[in-house]
Parts: C-alpha cells; structure tokens; sequence
C-alpha cells in the first residue's frame, strides 16, 4: 500500500470514528486545514516533474475528494443524531392535565338564560321589552290594576311594606309586575305591545314558594284583539318555549281583579322520575294567568274601554325554568351553591337564538 | 268551599257521574282542588267486637284481646293498648296489611313484648277521622259486625273541594254551585223557593243600627221554647263531613245556612241578652270573650253588637261565649244582617280571625236573601227544636241596589273572539239568574242580586264564555304586523345582558341573592340616591328609613340592598363552609338608593376567594395564584368594555369606600362627578360584619353611570387607517419612588408626543435587591409609529429624550443604569 492509500485510509478511518461534530472538525483540520496532512501532500506537488505532477496530483485530489465525501456524510449523520438526541431530551408530559378555561368554568344563572329566552320569543313575535322599579306605589300595585281598597284578593298578595310616611302613605314591594303595564299605559298610546320580566315579593316562604320570585307579564292594546290572539301567541310561546313540536293546553276561567274575562293556562304533561313530558300524559300544570284587561284598568290609565281592548297575561320565570331544565326545589334558585350552579347553570357563549336554538 | 256529592244533589237533579261533575265545575271557573272519597281509603277498616280482654302477661298497659271480625271467621288475637279496650265493645278493625291513614304505616303481624298481634283496633285519629286519640272508637250495639265501617258510618259520600276565587261569594254556598251546573248542562237546578213562616207575636227585642254604612242591613227574630240538643244525624254527618264539628241543632243550623246557602246566621241565647240589641263601633278598650274562646281587645274600628250590657257580639264575624246557645237554651234570638265587606275584612285581619263568616262577608253576601235566610232558618229551627217565632224585625235595605247593564250583543265577539247566537246567551243567563230584556242589538241585563262581582259588560261576557267554555274560543293568529324588526332591549338591559356574559367567560359564576339584607350589613355598604346633593349625601350617611321594610319575613332580610357585595360575600362565605374555598361569583341585578324609581340602580358585582385568579381556579401545575385587587380591576373593566363604557377616558384613583382596604382599592371614574364603580380587596371590618373569611376581593359597577355611546347613523365601522412604516419599539427602565404610580410613567410616557407614540405598555414591576428600598424599577416598552416617512435614528433619539425628559419631569424617576 503506497502512503497515499495509507493516509487516506488511516483518515477515512479517524472520520468514522469521530463520535461529534468537534471531533469530526479535528480530523478535518488535520487532514485538510492549512497544516492538514492532506494539504501538505498537495503542497509537495510544486517541487515535482510535470509528469509527476500529473499522476501524484490525480491521486492526491482523489484522496481529498474522498475524504471531503466522508467528512459530509458524516457531518450529516453526526448532526441528525445530535438533533435526535436534542429533542429526544426535550420531551414534556403529554399527560399533564388541562386547567379548564374561564369560559369552561364560567356560568350563567338558569333564570338569567330563562329570561333571555322568553325574551327572545316575545321579541320575535313583536314585542317590546319594558320594565319598572320594584318598590312602588299602592296606586300602582293595587288600585288601579282594579284592586279595591280592603278587597280579599290584595290579601291573596302577602304584601312586603314599607313604614308609612309622614302623609300616611306607604310605599310596598311589588307583587307582581303589573305596575309595569300600568307605567306602560301611562306613558305610551295604544297599539301596545310589551312583556314586562322582572322581579316581585311575596311574604311567603315553604317548598313552592319563595319572597321573591320573578315574573314576566305581556301586555297588549289595541282596537281588535281579543282572547282567540291572546290563545294563540301563549300556545306559540309554550311550543318555541319548551322545544316541542305541539303542547296541549287547558284554559279555565279563574279570577283576577285587573282581568275580565280572567283564564288560568294548565299544560299536559307527564312526570316520570323528575322528567316532565310535554303534550302527553294525565297531569294539568298550572302555568300562568290571564284575560282581557279589565275595563276600569284601562280607565285608571287614560284609555277608553269602548275604544280600546286588550290583553294580558303573566307567568313564573323560576317555574317555567323548573319544569323546562328539571329542577326540583325552588328554593335552590336562590341558595348560590356553585355545585347547584355549574350543573344547572349555563355556559356564557350558550347564548339563546331563535335560529341555533334556545337551548342546545 | 267543601261540600259533599249527596249535599249537591239537593239542589241539583242530575244523573252526571262525579267525574263529570268535577271536569265541569273546573272548566266553568269553580276548580275542583281535591276529591276526597273516604269509603276509598277506609275499605279495609270493618266493623268487629271485642270478645274478651285480658292483661297482657308482659306489660301493664297493654291487653291482649280476642276480636270477633265477623262473617264467621276465627276470633283474631290483637295486643291494644287502649284504655277503653273491654270485653263486649263493639270497635273498628283492620287486618295486617292495611295502610293506616293516620299514622302512615302499612300495619304488619306484629308481636309487643312476646304476645303475637295479628291487626289493629282503631281510633277516630288512626282513620283520620277526628283528632280524637284517646282510645279506639266505640260503636253503637247494633253496629253489624264484619260491615265496612266507612260504608255504615256514612261516609261513602265524596266531599269536594272547590278553590274559589274572591269575587264568587254566591259559590259560597251549595246553592250557588248547583246554579251555576244547571247553566253549564249539568243537570235541573232544585229550587222550591222559600215560603215566610209567620210570626206569632212581635219581636220583643229592638235594634239600633248606629252607622248604617258599617251595617246596611239587620234582621232578627226570636222563637221562644225551643228544645236544644244535638241535631239529627244527617246535619251531623254532612258537618263532619266537610270537617265541621257539630255542636247543637241552634247551632248546626246556622253553620248548615252558611254553607248551604251562603248566609252566615248567627243565634243568641235570649234570656242572656239584656234589652235591646245596638250594632255600634266598639269603645275604646272594650273587649270580648268569643265563642272559639279567646277575648279580643277591641277598638272603634270594629263594628259590634251590644246589649245593654255590653258587646255581645264581634258583628259579622263571630259571636260572644256569654250570650251562645247550649242545651239549655229555651228561646233563640236568630240574627241575618248584612256587613260591610270592607270593614269585615279590616276587623278579620287586625284580630286574626278566620270564620266562615268572615269569608263570606268580606266578599259580599246576597242582600237581597237576607230575610229569606232568615225564614229559612227559622223553619229548620221550628223543625228541630220546635218552639214558637216571633214576627221578623227589619232595619235598613233588605234588596240591595238593582243594577241594569246596558249590553251590545256584538261585545262577546269583540273581547272574546267567538260567535255565540243570542239564544242561547239567554239560555245561559237565564240560567245563572239574570234577566234579559229586548232582542238587540243592544240588550237590557238585570244583574241577579246574589251576583256581587258583576258590574258591567265585560263580566257580562265572562258569564257567556266561561259556560260556553273557553276551550271553545277558536285560536286566532296574532299578526306582528309590519313594523321593523329592531332590537327590543332598552340600553340598560342590553348592559345587564352583556355584563353578565362578559363576567361568565372570565370563570366566574352568577348567582341570584335577595333582594333584602340585613340592616348592619345594609348600613355598611350604605348608598346615596343619585338626586342627593354632595352635602345631603354626608347627612344621609345614617342610612336610610325608607328602604326598611315595615314586615320583613325574617331580621336578616329586612333592609333593601344598597349593594350586591353583601349578598355575595355571604353566599361566597357559604360555599366556602361547604367546601369550596377557590371561587367567583358575580351577580348583576337591582339596588336602592332610595325609594323612588330613579334611586333604583343596576349594578354588576363579584367576588374572588382563595385560588381564584382571572388565570384560573383553584390550585394547578401550571401555578395557584390567590385573587388579588387586580383581579377584581380586571373584572371590572371586562365589565365596562363589554357594556360599552368609553375605556379612554376612564380614570383609576387609588382608595374607595370604606368597605374596601384603604391601600388595595381604586375607584373607576369619569371625573370625580361619574364615579362608575370600586374594586379592591374588602376591608377587614367590612368583613367582620359580613361574618366573612379574608382576604375576599370585590368590585361594583353601576352600569347606569356609564355614559350613553353616541347614536350612529349606520353601522358602518370607521375606516381603518394603516400605517406604510414599520413601527418601533423603545423600552426604558424607570427608578422611582414606590409611591409613584404606574399609572402616572404611562401617562407621561404618553403625553411626550402624542401623535407618533401609539402604545405604552408596562412589561416589568421590580422591587428588591439591587435597588434602594424606598424606589421600585418600572420598565415601560414605547411604541412609536411613524406616519408620513420612516424615521432617522436621531428623530428616534429625539422622541426617547422626550420620553424621559417627561417622566422624570412627572414623576421624578430616573433611567435605570
């Protein structure tokens, strides 16, 4: 083996051998840097004979090409290895749990989405929206909403008082959103149209029944509708409200001094461990009252009754909330357990629309 | 209203099953809340006799009895402990397996103390037939041993239930009822009508009505010599039946008049009456022993009656103890007026009494059948007492006013949208008691006298269609018409709305307190009205009066919230004791300021407790980060942005009220006239007095501060400028004294040159080693956007000089080495 051969071999070898980068830049330097044994081969080519030159060069220049070939892939093998074992080093805990989001853990109370809903079907059909302060006058909870001074029914509304004021007068918690039409006849001419959500006081206190509690009223005047509308529009809201192709309701006549006629609304339903069915079944629930508005109410606001006509009606949010989304006890409506309100509650991008749902 | 089917029955000549009945009476107005049919329930109860009863070996009050259970059969072993349990007592049994209604068991073979019992002798409580529990029932001699007992006692006869409505007084009474199933097809209405019984003598016994408006009627009669004792079976059992308890016949007769007819009587004992009757206001402290035992203090807004020794009677709601009627009782003064209902129902409420006298009267009975009444009970009484009548005395109008509506026929379509031909809105009418006159288009109506509730037209109509039915009523689409399809949500509830999402993505979860709190913790959070002047407001700080409730439900719900945070932190404080210490939870919804609709304010509150940063709840890998104020500055302003607050202008000043920690507060402001709202961590006291565990962070927003954005034209979004030059970013560090705020390098950093610095951010807060103790090192990174051409290094430099020449000059920091 001439030395050439030798010396090519000896560093094809140390190339092999190199275990990183370093270490392959110490063979190449050494076998092609400025001092490089490779280099110094090719230096000696100046002292030699034209034909000398001729074949010793070939042969150099191949040795260098060789190892130039050898150094590369080695380069490239050594710094795939280096990138393996980098990322190989960089390995995380895939595992590791989630922290839920905010938006995840965030809710929305059962009767606020509620409202938002029935908001939404009333606006749909026409409605405005009014609303009024919860304390209030006698005038407006009670007499002119045709309740007269010392009537058995203002005792069916357990009143929340205030003290009396120095000119006798006391002002009280309202008892039913009622005020609100009245504040609406006041201040609007008739075509009206308006639901009235909001929340009122009773001083009662078990099972069913809480000191406050939340109604929405829906009030309209004009000069032709009559009871067949006021039948239809709570036939529609309880289908688009309950989610259900058809409902079967009952109306009875019952009495309310600021209506006449006055009609209680009983639906079908079937309960089945906690579940309620709609359109079904033997029970009638009662969910509302309603009826013409009577016509010393319309008096009492400034709008005459030969003219005008008119209809109202008003229903429980937290007992339409109860029976749609199954819950059972009032009372935890108002308890604030966070276990109570991250189950029944909703989440805040579930926004309630007519064209994704009200509930999806 | 309890009434009976067989009771029904005597006024009404129907064939109808009770289902029926039942189905009609709710769907004419008159709802059925409940049937009751104790032969049902009471099925397996018989009639048994008691053979013999000995000692138990084992225990002394218990016997061990053999019992005959009839048709037959073996003689059973029971183990009772009655007292009254003997040899020979003819009793009430029930073999195991049955369900006992009054003690809610299902009754099994037993054995009490070593002796085997295989059934029950039952008391009247056991069958909830009374409250009597004192030993079991005793029954006559000839009661047929081995017969179901509910079937011999009689009371295989449904009692029904109505819930009437206030304005139906005339449904009061069986009568009214029947009349009002006879309008709806249920069978022929049974009325003989009432013939007078004449008197024998005068009636010795003068009235005085002294306010005629307090009492618009009064008759009374006397029948001498009559006999008092129980009153037959069937007034018995159809009293008890509807869960009355019979006392005499005088005195049955008048609880059967009020609930057959709807005329509340009331009888005295004449011989225990002194003179002459006067129906006056009580005086001034007198007082009265009634007839359900207790005395009641009186005063002159009561109405009573007296005799000439004093009030024998609480008029129109229940009688004296001294002058009622016993077994001894030879002559009985019957007394059928007329109150005012008005007055009834003030006089009920203020003693706290309930009698169906009361509730009659209060609703308005027929005047018109107040004499009637009378001759109808002095009959009975005749009947069952025998005894001689008197003539009737009368004071005041015994008819009532006569009232006549003048009735369009067309006004039935008008409110209720159905077509009913005339006949038989005549049939109806007729029916129910009223006259129609003429054949329209507009009719005369004369209003029956016993119809208190009906005044005008409109009661006209629900008379048609209630017995029509209103099931009938044809639906009719209700057209929204053509108006624009625009939002519905006034400003403040689009806010609410919008609050509420905005907090619920951020973690937190809504909750619904009371609308009243206790007054400490009301006077903690104290509020002003809007109206109130700034030197007003300091002499308010007392609290205020007006939001106290007269009758709260409990003392710590007495006060109208001035705040949402009370509520919160004490429902916050509760999950906490349930085992939830990381939470936030907000709530928007009313506070007062005051009583008048404008003190009413929305607002939007939260809380953050334990590990309960904005970043994430609870504790985590990824870091446990307790909330802090600036948690809470966070929520507040996700609040405003999304109700649309103007977020350039607002302003932070350090500190709040006095429920928030002096140094870890701000007050969110548009001027010192529109603050909009608070954050901070609560103060110590303020948690004292909420009984809350620290430290809790809070913020409010009144969303009615915020100020209305302007209306635009359309909704158009302004037209987006970009700039051609890349911007530049600068960052300086900053030595100042740690009272420096932030807030204040920003502004200043700001305020070097308005027009080309777009953004100033905070990126680093340090305090600590390195640094002198009384400085902090605050780095802000500066964002200058060139806007016509790119800038020089030296117009850079010029610009950064500026930027520190300001700050220092605002703040007295220097650039940090």
């Amino acid at each position: 083996m001439s030395d050439l051969a030798q010396l090519e071999s000896q560093i094809l070898s140390q190339i092999a051998a190199a275990g990183d980068e370093a270490a392959l830049e110490a063979v190449r330097v050494a076998a092609l840097g400025k001092k490089g044994s490779i280099s110094a081969l090719l230096a000696t080519l100046g002292k030699m004979s034209p034909d000398e030159r001729k074949t010793q060069g070939a042969a150099i220049n191949l040795a260098k090409d060789k190892v130039t070939q050898a150094l590369s892939a080695r380069r490239d093998i050594l710094k795939s290895a280096a990138l393996d074992a980098r990322l190989a080093s960089e390995t995380i805990d895939v595992t590791l749990p989630l922290r839920e989001t905010p938006a995840e853990q965030g809710r929305i109370h059962p009767l606020s989405q509620v409202f938002e809903e029935v908001n939404t079907i009333f606006a749909d059909m026409g409605f405005a929206i009014a609303e009024g302060p919860d304390i209030e006058t006698d005038d407006y909870n009670f007499t002119k909403l045709n309740f007269p001074e010392g009537h058995p029914a203002r005792e069916m509304h357990d009143t929340f008082f205030f003290n009396p004021k120095e000119d006798g007068s006391r002002m009280l918690l309202r008892t039913h959103t009622s005020p609100v039409q009245v504040r609406t006849m006041l201040s609007q001419k008739p075509p009206i149209r308006v639901v009235c959500p909001g929340r009122t006081y009773r001083i009662d206190s078990d099972a069913t029944h809480t000191p406050q509690f939340h109604q929405v009223e829906g009030l309209v005047i004009d000069k032709g509708s009559h009871l067949g509308h006021l039948k239809w529009i709570l036939h529609e809201f309880c289908k688009a409200f309950f989610e259900v192709d058809h409902i079967n309701m009952r109306f009875r006549p019952s009495f309310f001094p600021f209506t006449e006629p006055s009609l209680e609304v009983d639906i079908q339903c079937r309960r089945d461990k906690g579940e309620i069915r709609f359109g079904e079944g033997e029970d009638w629930l009662e969910i509302l009252g309603c009826g013409m508005v009577h016509p010393n109410v319309l008096r009492a606001c400034g709008i005459d009754p030969d003219v005008y006509q008119g209809f109202a009606w008003g229903m429980g949010i937290d007992r339409i909330a109860m029976l749609k989304y199954g819950m059972s006890d009032l009372r935890q409506l108002f308890e604030n357990d966070v276990r109570w309100l991250s189950h029944y509650g909703f989440k805040p991008l579930d926004v309630p629309t007519l064209a994704g749902g009200l509930s999806t | 209203m309890k009434f009976t089917l067989s009771w029904l029955k005597e006024h009404l000549d129907t064939d109808e099953p009770l289902e029926k009945l039942a189905d009609k009476l709710t769907m004419i107005g008159l709802e059925v809340e409940s049937i009751e049919d104790k032969a049902k329930a009471l099925a397996p109860f018989s009639i048994a006799r008691v053979i013999s009863a000995e000692q138990h070996p084992n225990a002394d009050r218990l016997r061990v009895c053999m019992v005959d259970t009839g048709n037959g059969a073996a003689p059973v072993q029971v183990v009772c402990g009655a007292p009254n349990a003997r040899a020979g007592l003819i009793s009430v049994f029930s073999p195991p397996g049955t369900f006992i209604p009054g003690k809610n068991i299902t009754l099994g073979v037993g054995t009490i103390r070593g002796v085997e019992s295989r059934g029950m002798l039952c008391s009247a409580a056991e069958l909830q037939l009374s409250e009597d529990h004192d030993g079991i029932m005793e029954l006559p001699a000839d009661a047929p041993i081995g017969k179901g007992y509910a079937e011999w006692a009689g009371l295989g006869d449904p009692v029904l239930e109505i819930n009437l409505t206030p304005n139906r007084q005339d449904c009061t009474g069986v009568h009214g009822i029947a009349r009002d199933l006879s309008a709806a097809d249920m069978g022929k209405l049974i009325d003989p009508g009432i013939r007078p019984v004449k008197g024998e003598f005068p009636c010795p016994v003068k009235v005085t009505v002294e306010d005629a408006m307090l009492c618009p009627g009064f008759a009374l009669r006397l029948v001498r010599g009559v006999k008092n004792g129980p009153s037959p079976e069937w007034l018995q059992k159809r009293l008890t039946a509807i869960g009355l308890r019979p006392i005499n016949a005088l005195v049955d007769i008048t609880n059967f008049m009020t609930y057959d007819r709807a005329r509340p009587l009331h009888v005295f004992d004449a011989r225990k009456v002194t003179g002459n009757l006067t129906v006056r206001r009580a005086k001034e402290g007198e007082s009265l022993l009634a007839l359900d035992g207790r005395t009641y203090t009186l005063d002159p807004t009561i109405c009573v009656i007296s005799d000439e020794h004093g009030v024998e009677s609480l008029a129109g709601i229940m009688g004296g103890e001294t002058s009622g009627c016993d077994e001894n009782t030879s002559d009985v003064l019957i007394e059928s007026a007329l109150w005012n209902a008005i007055n009834i129902a003030q006089t009920g409420r203020k003693l706290g009494i309930n009698s169906d006298a009361r509730y009659r009267f209060e609703r308005g009975v027929d005047p018109a059948f107040m004499v009637p009444g009378l001759e109808l009970a002095t009959k009975m009484v005749m009947e069952l007492c025998g005894g001689t009548p008197s003539e009737t005395f009368v004071v005041g109008n015994a008819f009532g006013d006569d009232r006549i509506i003048d009735f369009p026929l067309s006004e039935v379509k008008r409110l209720a949208g159905i077509e009913v031909p005339l006949v038989e809105m005549r049939r109806i009418l007729g029916h129910l008691g009223f006259i129609v006159a003429g054949n329209g288009p507009v009719v005369k109506v004369a209003v029956p006298s016993w119809r208190t509730d009906v005044h005008g037209k409109a009661d006209i109509v629900e008379e048609i269609v209630r017995i029509v039915g209103v099931d009938k009523v044809p639906m009719a689409p209700f057209e929204r018409g053509d108006e624009a399809r625009k939002p519905v949500l006034t400003t403040i509830q689009s806010r609410t709305r919008r609050a509420k999402r905005a907090l619920a993505t951020r973690g937190m979860v809504e909750a619904v307190t009371w609308s009243f709190i206790s007054k400490p913790h009301a006077e903690m959070f104290d509020r002003d009205p809007p109206s109130a002047l700034p030197d007003h407001a300091l002499a308010n700080r007392r609290g205020h009066p007006e939001l106290s409730l007269a009758n709260p439900i409990a003392a710590d719900m007495s006060d109208m919230r001035p705040s949402l945070l009370p509520g919160l932190a004490t429902a916050a404080q509760a999950n906490i004791n349930r085992g939830v210490p990381d939470l936030a939870l907000f709530e928007v919804g009313q506070v007062f300021a005051g009583d008048k609709p404008g003190d009413q304010l929305v607002a939007a509150s939260g809380v953050r407790h334990g590990f309960a940063s904005s970043n994430g709840m609870g504790r985590h890998w990824s870091g446990s980060v307790t909330a802090d104020a600036l948690d809470a500055k966070a929520d507040a302003f996700a609040v405003l942005a999304a109700a649309g607050a103007p977020m350039q202008a607002l302003q932070i000043v350090p500190g709040g009220p006095a429920w928030l920690h002096p140094g870890r507060s701000g007050t969110i402001q548009i001027g010192p006239q529109n603050v909009l709202g608070y954050f901070g961590e609560l103060h110590p006291r303020a948690l004292e007095v909420l009984g809350a565990d620290g430290p809790m962070i809070a913020f409010e927003v009144i969303l009615d501060r915020i100020p209305d954005a302007k209306k635009k034209p359309t909704r158009a979004k302004p037209l987006l400028e970009l700039s051609a030059f890349q911007p530049v970013s600068r960052d300086f560090a900053f030595i100042v004294d740690r009272a420096v705020k932030a807030g204040d390098i920003v502004r200043a950093a700001q305020g070097a040159d308005k027009k080309l610095i777009t953004d100033v951010a905070v990126f680093d807060v340090y305090e600590g080693k390195g640094i002198d103790p009384a400085k902090k090192s605050i780095a802000i990174a500066v964002t200058i956007q060139p806007r016509e051409k790119t800038l020089t290094d030296q117009e850079i430099d010029a610009v950064a000089a500026k930027i520190v020449a300001e700050v220092t000059k605002k703040t007295g920091g220097t650039l940090r080495g």
